[in-house]
């Protein structure tokens, strides 16, 4: 067997399991997981969002869940009565049933545009100021979302935005099951495979930037900014294009959250969450792409495994319930976080690149061993 | 006198400039010149402003008065990311290799503004003939070598921006004599093939034997001016700065 059959063999393989997951899950588990796989991959393609911002262009981003906001807010005030008020009598009331081809487009572009609105004041910080910057950034789209009621009631402050109508694609709602022969596509199942192809294509686009020129120009300037501008990389415009395109992603997971949960309220978009999603990232290997995956996965599955281990568990040991499963969580990451910094600073699942950086007296000990054997 | 200053236009021409740099005036009006083909040194103590010259003169601080002339062009209307395309190429201080990138990836960066494919690849066989040690890492990533070939790396990565003017900030700065050594036959080499040079040193003397002429920096004025040879022999400089 050569190595395109092999190649093609994983992919056609890696299919199969992707379309058979939900099965899966949803017989051995049950719904409320299929319902986690399904938030899973949207934190997929946040923590991909992110890594754009932060593992390539090196660029600490503690705001990063506001991108999400603009997204979900684009698609719930397009796809909801929210504005009908406003709107009645004025013949744009057609807007609020704007189709999932133009809304998610215009929620990457507007996320993007923000990304750039919170990248280019901030242009010369780095690190921690940076962070400080976003992190700030990030609360006042929070509070704006929470007050944006006068004069004109745009938002529903903190009561948040109801009846979301769900994606509609050619007439068809993806509320409604579907019945293909013998089998039934419930909603999770629609919305699964639909999130599916938008991580595939996030992971896509992914991928090809990190490759290209302005990949490699994003790496540049987080090793060394003076030495990325002296090879005549223009480090505003490649730091605001890393802006840009990590808020897109946000905004695209940002509107399908929307759709999908069918409510939104600017609790959903509290720093923690930015923190989460920077956890994913930091967790699975910064910058690697499958790492991060896999980081977006393990924490969307911790509270999931939590309540389904602890309370059984102090049932069984105890007979009583001391600790609340939610409560542990933050433990459980903190311990996790720790342990990652001290035993694998590069994260669960880092490119090559990123190990060999940080083992870097590692790797040299055996070739100073094979150096004393070659003499001996 | 083995130097005298050519008389045709300049390459780069420096007329009064002033350079602040974090609330400080670190540069307090200087004038030279670099000619076409020349190597020029830039000497003086630590703090004398010689570091803060050459991020004027390669775009990363912008002068607070003064004119900086390269090839008959005002920089002050030069982007600092255009700099590279036009030939104006510096080493920083410290080299900045991009450490997760290897020491290929690194050469092929220093050509980022440059599309012209089939001359690059020309370039690169060039480069690695002028640091063998370098092709025989190229796979390494910068980050994992000694501080020499570090420094290597940071010259041939210059080397593949074709530059007309090279400006070299402290090449000898943290390596070993023997090395030292290495790294300035290196650019002897640079300087045959007519690249020209403004080499910034702390080492005087070595870079004063490297070049033709030379300019000595005092808390941010030139004091003198002089061909090498004649610097060399200066007995104000021998005592200040050469050690003797």
């Amino acid at each position: 067997m050569n190595a395109s059959t092999a190649r093609h063999l994983k992919t056609l393989s890696l299919i199969v399991v992707l379309t058979l997951l939900p099965f899966v899950i949803q017989l051995a588990l049950g719904n409320a997981w299929l319902r986690t796989l399904d938030t899973a991959m949207l934190y997929i393609m946040l923590a991909l969002g992110l890594n754009i911002v932060i593992g390539y262009a090196g660029l600490l981003d503690l705001g990063y869940i506001a991108f999400y906001a603009v997204g979900a807010y684009t698609y719930a005030l397009l796809n909801s009565p929210q504005l009908l008020p406003l709107l009645t009598g004025t013949g744009y009331e057609g807007l609020l049933h704007t189709p999932i081809w133009i809304v998610l487009p215009l929620a990457a572009m507007l996320a993007a545009v923000f990304g750039v609105l919170l990248g280019a004041p901030t242009l010369k910080l780095r690190g921690d100021y940076l962070a400080i910057v976003t992190l700030g950034f990030g609360e006042i789209i929070r509070l704006l979302l929470r007050n944006l009621t006068r004069p004109l009631n745009i938002t529903n402050g903190p009561i948040g935005i109801n009846q979301i109508a769900p994606v509609e694609i050619a007439g068809h709602s993806m509320s409604k099951p579907i019945q293909l022969g013998g089998l039934q596509f419930t909603s999770l199942y629609q919305y699964y495979y639909l999130f599916l192809v938008l991580v595939l294509l996030v992971i896509l686009v992914s991928s090809r930037l990190q490759h290209s020129r302005l990949g490699r120009a994003w790496i540049a300037i987080r090793e060394d900014e003076v030495a990325a501008q002296s090879m005549g990389i223009n480090t505003r415009n490649v730091k605001l294009l890393a802006f840009a395109m990590g808020a897109s992603f946000g905004g695209i997971s940002g509107a399908m959250f929307a759709s999908y949960q069918g409510f939104v309220s600017p609790e959903s978009f509290i720093l923690m969450e930015s923190v989460m999603i920077l956890a994913m990232v930091v967790l699975g290997g910064m910058g690697h792409i499958p790492g991060v995956i896999l980081g977006a996965i393990l924490i969307c599955l911790t509270p999931e495994v939590l309540r389904d281990v602890v309370n059984p568990l102090q049932d069984q040991l105890l007979g009583e319930r001391i600790v609340a499963p939610d409560d542990l969580r933050m433990l459980v990451f903190a311990i996790a976080l720790i342990l990652v910094m001290l035993l694998r600073p590069e994260g669960l699942w880092p490119s090559r690149r990123r190990t060999s950086e940080l083992h870097e007296e590692d790797e040299a000990k055996p070739s100073v061993k094979t150096k004393v054997a070659s003499h001996e | 006198m083995t130097a005298e200053v050519p008389t045709s236009t300049p390459l780069l021409a420096v007329t009064n400039l002033q350079v602040s740099y974090g609330g400080i005036q670190a540069v307090k009006g200087i004038n030279f010149e670099v000619h076409a083909g020349e190597v020029v040194a830039l000497i003086g103590a630590n703090g004398a402003g010689k570091s803060s010259t050459l991020k004027a003169l390669s775009g990363l601080l912008r002068p607070s008065s003064g004119q900086i002339q390269y090839n008959g062009e005002d920089t002050a209307g030069i982007p600092t990311h255009g700099f590279a395309a036009r030939g104006l190429v510096m080493v920083p201080e410290g080299r900045g290799v991009f450490s997760r990138f290897t020491v290929h990836e690194n050469l092929l960066m220093g050509a980022y503004c440059r599309d012209d494919k089939p001359a690059i690849h020309q370039d690169l066989d060039k480069v690695y003939e002028l640091f063998p040690r370098l092709k025989e890492r190229y796979q390494q990533l910068a980050g994992t070598l000694s501080g020499g070939e570090q420094q290597m790396v940071a010259i041939a990565r210059a080397m593949m921006a074709r530059p007309r003017l090279l400006l070299l900030d402290e090449p000898s700065m943290g390596l070993a004599p023997l090395i030292v050594q290495k790294i300035f036959e290196i650019i002897h080499k640079i300087a045959n093939d007519g690249v020209t040079l403004l080499l910034v040193e702390q080492n005087a003397k070595l870079a004063l034997k490297s070049a033709q002429r030379g300019y000595v920096m005092e808390s941010g004025r030139i004091t003198c001016a002089d061909s090498a040879h004649a610097l060399l022999n200066n007995p104000e400089v021998q005592r200040a700065y050469l050690g003797e």
